[in-house]
């Protein structure tokens, strides 16, 4: 296995992009990361997205986008793995390029989600769940991540509080990111106020729904030396784990397993422990999920990441800074693109390009998303060569 | 929904009927070909539990299509004697005193309809015990 550096990135202004058409989306970020890395041929490409079929009627997107973006007949593909589906193709990516079949590869993912109306939106999500065995029932994410918080407010003591601090953090540094769906700050009376969705959380516990697309372009190190636009950023390990689809099926419903094992995987590859990453991009999709995600990535105990970001730990400038870009929840969450945007924001915070949330002398990240109710999970670790 | 799939799923929604494991004991449900514990492929056909406990739940306020006119709805993953975890609604039960650790029992109950026109599903729901 080779190493693989990510050489370009690109990101388009999140948000609800009603001109815009879910290949004019994927083609805007795609374009960015290509001018980004300076180049203009692709060895074969990727998309990550999870439900346009729902979402927008439109299926078979590896050709689509391979079409309108001008690099037909490369061979393009798209991924699915919920709200994973853009983790999932970053390491497909990755394991092209580490594996020597391919030197550049775009690895790009995009969800239009704004063309239906909510209850539909919230059918075509709650698909990522057990459709037979939870979905039938009439359950939806928010009533899943819901059910989770209860279940861990229990039996550890997380508060309401807690709760909304993830909330307010994450729109703290959203606010600092011009891209960005809501880049406004927020308070915990906000967040606590705010009309009920699935009880405990809030609408100000949920991430939103969002249109957007997210690209990187991967290459080997060699192809990266060559072109030298950039610091050196390599992707130094990968992990991938999945779980039981449905929540039910967990012996323990507080314990995000697929993340834990991911993390392994990948420290294993990257030699070095989550603790020792200077800022993490993590899956947020509703504030109890960073709190269980700090927990399954070992950077506190066990039914600790309440009180640890009440105290601060994840703020900007605290010891683990966790989701400088806004994360899922001020960013904005296209379920595709997220895993891809993840990596676009830890490449610019180790280029040292990230402006006003900048993670200061940050050299190694931790990307971790996940899709459904943890039943997909991807950790990346990327560090900038000094 | 089609008629079909709803005709597959029969057994599990109006006889809650799981699949026991052989070897190792471990009650599947819905049924599976192949244990997650022990991987033995022979099962035997086991009625599910009719009382189980609260692990934790939600009201739901925001539905998904279909639900639309139930809100504000319980939903709770259900601990059931035989050790069994299942998500149904909890209902004909005052949603501001639910609690985990609450005793219920299961109901046959109408769960939804596909479309205005179509076929009404029905399923399990829980009741307090």
């Amino acid at each position: 296995m080779r190493d693989v550096a990510v050489i370009g990135i690109g990101m388009n202004k999140w948000g609800e992009l009603w001109p815009s058409r879910i290949r004019d989306l994927y083609v805007e970020a795609a374009l960015l990361a290509l001018d980004d890395a300076g180049v203009s041929h692709i060895d074969s490409m990727y998309v990550g997205c999870m439900s346009s079929g729902l979402l927008v009627g439109q299926e078979h997107l590896g050709a689509l986008m391979a079409d309108y973006l001008g690099q037909a007949p490369v061979p393009a593909t798209r991924v699915e793995s919920a709200c994973a589906s853009g983790g999932v193709a970053l390491r497909q990516g990755f394991i092209e390029v580490a594996s020597g079949m391919s030197d550049v590869v775009l690895v790009g993912g995009v969800e239009k989600m704004t063309d239906i109306d909510g209850g539909s939106t919230t059918y075509a999500l709650a698909t990522a769940a057990d459709q037979e065995y939870e979905g039938f029932h009439g359950v939806t994410f928010p009533g899943l991540y819901a059910m989770m918080a209860r279940a861990h407010m229990a039996r550890y003591g997380t508060t309401r509080e807690q709760l909304a601090q993830v909330a307010v953090k994450n729109h703290e540094n959203g606010a600092k990111n011009p891209r960005a769906q809501f880049p406004f700050t927020t308070t915990l009376e906000g967040v606590m106020t705010s009309t009920m969705v699935a009880d405990p959380l809030r609408l100000m516990d949920c991430s939103p729904v969002t249109d957007g697309a997210a690209a990187v372009v991967l290459a080997s190190v060699e192809v990266a030396k060559k072109l030298k636009r950039h610091p050196l950023v390599k992707i130094t390990g990968s992990g991938q784990a999945s779980a039981s689809i449905a929540l039910h099926a967990r012996a323990d419903l507080t314990w995000l397993g697929s993340t834990e094992a991911a993390a392994q995987a990948a420290c294993k590859m990257a030699r070095c422990s989550p603790r020792e990453a200077d800022l993490f991009e993590v899956h947020d999709c509703f504030t109890i999920a960073e709190i269980m995600v700090l927990e399954a990535l070992g950077l506190v105990e066990k039914g600790k990441g309440g009180p640890a970001t009440a105290a601060g730990l994840t703020a900007l400038g605290g010891e683990f800074p966790v989701n400088a870009s806004g994360g899922l929840k001020a960013k904005g969450h296209p379920v595709g693109a997220t895993g891809v945007a993840q990596i676009v924001e830890l490449a610019e915070q180790l280029r040292g390009d990230a402006g006003a949330r900048q993670v200061q002398g940050a050299k190694r990240g931790l990307a971790q998303n996940m899709g459904g109710t943890g039943a997909s999970a991807t950790v990346h670790i990327l560090e900038v060569e000094s | 929904m089609i008629t079909a799939r709803y005709w597959r799923e029969m057994p599990q929604r109006y006889r809650y009927e799981a699949g026991k494991c052989v070897k190792c004991g471990y009650v599947a449900f819905p049924p599976r070909l192949i244990c997650p514990v022990c991987q033995a492929r022979e099962f035997q056909t086991v009625t599910l539990a009719n009382t189980g406990k609260i692990e934790t739940f939600t009201v739901i306020r925001v539905a998904p299509s279909g639900f639309e006119d139930e809100v504000p709805y319980a939903m709770a993953v259900i601990k059931l004697d035989d050790g069994v975890q299942v998500t149904a609604q909890v209902v004909d039960v005052d949603l501001d005193e639910i609690k985990i650790g609450d005793r219920v029992r299961v109901e046959f109950r109408r769960i939804s309809q596909d479309g205005e026109a179509g076929v009404i599903f029905y399923g399990y729901k829980f009741v307090p015990a």
